[in-house]
């Protein structure tokens, strides 16, 4: 057993940058690496990927990631911890191990499945968001339980360097290092609530060291344009120090910190992962050094009986189009414009959105105290069963060039093919992780 | 004297389906019990009347300090299916801090 262990997040979500996750593998003394890449949404869109194509599937940026960093994880000894598997952690093992063929390098590679459970769902389970059945929601496309630290741990205790599930919960990707480095126990709540905190605030990487915070004059972050992603110095009786790369821009405070603990969370009493309910309401923050925070005292109570269960539909289509009104009275000709698109459009849609981009677009009002801005971007979206009936929108916005006021220019057309989300329970007894080996 | 909450805290907004989380951490926390007092789950709701049609349920977090708003059918459907430009609603942190509040 190890009396401290240090993780790291290079990465916390599936288009984040490459350069971070580098330089913790570098220079950041790691013992773990994690790259938190699978949202709900990415999932549901992998699987219709692999659907098209069954080597198809996992995270889009895999291949460049696992170029970069492979050689650098074997020479430094940092194992990974990735759910860039997404909808098919088989082929993504595949995939990292022709690399590592390519590079001339040896590695093992855990890939694990049995997060999968579309087969297992009849359609008639209840959808927790719609209280309905989830086929009402629309044809379904997906289904992947959030799996838990008890399905890594096995790859763990092998000799596996690189390991790559699909939906795990993402504070179980450093909940199970913790667990299988410090000698903790599944079933102590004290341990796997205070390790659930510790995940919660790297998840999200950049987020915890000045990403997504700054706001100038106000809340000042450094050197941002080299932002430096999260690692966590992990005692064995829970004690967390966060902190990141000398010489990487950023900040790490308690405000920084303070943000990360919040962010998507429910209920802070009650935070419900595969692993625990864990509490963050004890959790104690507090500056250790420059951009370094510690935190204690993150607790928890048993672990659910279900595991939630996140399943992708068939949601249709949406059309956009937009064009730009500049000038005096540009706010007039906007909502002139966006009042004939209404009448042009209202018969084929139902639902039709229009909005005034520096305006109110973003957040549906501007509270009444700003007066209009010198240009507009009218902004029109539709939902359509059809992508044939989606492109009417934007064909509509295109033709006010020549039928709707004076002066729009710079007119564009899209057409998105919508996957929904909603999701339900499973008995975590009907859910089988299982692990597969592969060498080179 | 009217001040924005923008003038005393900092906000982060976070997604769960149609269910918006918005953060409030005032910068000082002898600021934290005028929040308590004025920020209520009801006057959030009553600001946010545009964006949040559902419930809005006030959490304390005393440990931080800081107060923590968790509000339903705030996000038009949810991040997939929403016709809005904002799908996740992460920019609503700036919503809330627009809320005024009275300083002596």
């Amino acid at each position: 057993m190890r009396e401290r262990i240090r993780i790291g997040c290079g990465a916390g979500f599936s288009g984040d940058r490459l350069e971070p996750g580098l330089i913790l593998a570098e220079r950041g003394n790691l013992d773990y690496l994690v790259l938190e890449c699978l949202a709900e949404r990415t999932i549901a869109l992998a699987q219709k990927r692999k659907r098209q194509n069954p080597s198809a599937g996992y995270d889009p940026l895999l291949e460049r990631r696992i170029e970069l960093l492979l050689p650098v994880l074997l020479a430094n000894n940092v194992r990974l911890i990735t759910n860039m598997g997404a909808a098919n952690p088989l082929a993504a093992a595949q995939k990292v191990i022709e690399i590592a063929r390519r590079l001339n390098l040896t590695v093992t590679v855990a890939a694990i499945t049995g997060d999968d459970v579309f087969h297992q769902l009849t359609g008639d389970e209840t959808a927790l968001e719609t209280g309905q059945s989830l086929a009402s929601s629309g044809p379904l496309v997906s289904a992947n339980a959030y799996l838990g630290a008890d399905a890594i741990l096995p790859a763990l205790a092998t000799d596996a360097q690189v390991v790559i599930t699909g939906r795990v919960a993402d504070p179980s990707l450093f909940v199970a290092p913790l667990v299988h480095e410090l000698g903790w126990s599944l079933d102590n709540w004290e341990q796997i609530g205070q390790g659930t905190v510790i995940g919660h605030l790297m998840e999200c990487a950049g987020q915890l060291t000045g990403g997504y915070f700054a706001d100038p004059g106000r809340k000042e972050v450094t050197d941002m344009a080299h932002l430096g992603h999260p690692y966590v110095d992990v005692l064995a009786d829970g004690t967390a120090l966060f902190g990141k790369v000398e010489g990487t821009g950023g900040t790490l405070s308690l405000a920084t910190a303070k943000e990360q603990l919040l962010y998507e969370v429910m209920d802070p009493g009650r935070y419900f992962t595969p692993d625990v309910i864990a509490d963050f309401t004890q959790v104690r923050l507090q500056q250790a050094g420059p951009n370094q925070v510690q935190a204690t005292g993150g607790r928890g109570q048993t672990r659910p009986e279900t595991l939630k269960v996140s399943v992708g539909y068939e949601a249709g289509f949406i059309g956009e189009g937009e064009i730009s009104y500049a000038g005096s009275n540009a706010l007039g000709r906007a909502k002139l414009a966006g009042s004939i698109i209404q009448e042009r459009l209202q018969e084929q849609f139902t639902d039709l959105r229009i909005d005034y981009i520096g305006s109110t677009s973003v957040h549906r009002t501007s509270f009444g105290h700003y007066p209009d801005p010198y240009e507009i971007r009218l902004r029109v979206a539709g939902r359509a069963t059809t992508s044939q009936q989606a492109a009417l929108v934007g064909e509509e916005v295109e033709a006010l060039y020549t039928n709707g006021p004076s002066g729009g220019g710079g007119a564009r057309k899209y057409i998105h093919e919508v996957v929904g989300i909603i999701s339900t329970l499973i008995d975590r007894n009907q859910v089988t992780p299982t692990i597969t080996l592969l060498r080179v | 004297m009217k001040i924005k909450l923008y003038d005393i805290a900092h906000s982060r907004a976070g997604d769960k389906g149609n269910t918006l989380t918005l953060s409030l951490i005032p910068y000082k926390p002898e600021h934290f019990a005028l929040l308590q007092e004025q920020v209520t789950a009801n006057a959030v709701k009553n600001h946010l009347k545009e964006i949040v049609a559902g419930e809005v349920t006030r959490y304390e977090l005393l440990n931080l300090p800081a107060l923590q708003f968790v509000c339903q059918q705030a996000l038009t459907g949810g991040v997939t299916t929403s016709l809005t430009m904002d799908t996740h609603g992460k920019s609503l942190s700036f919503a809330l801090l627009e809320m005024e509040v009275d300083v002596p």
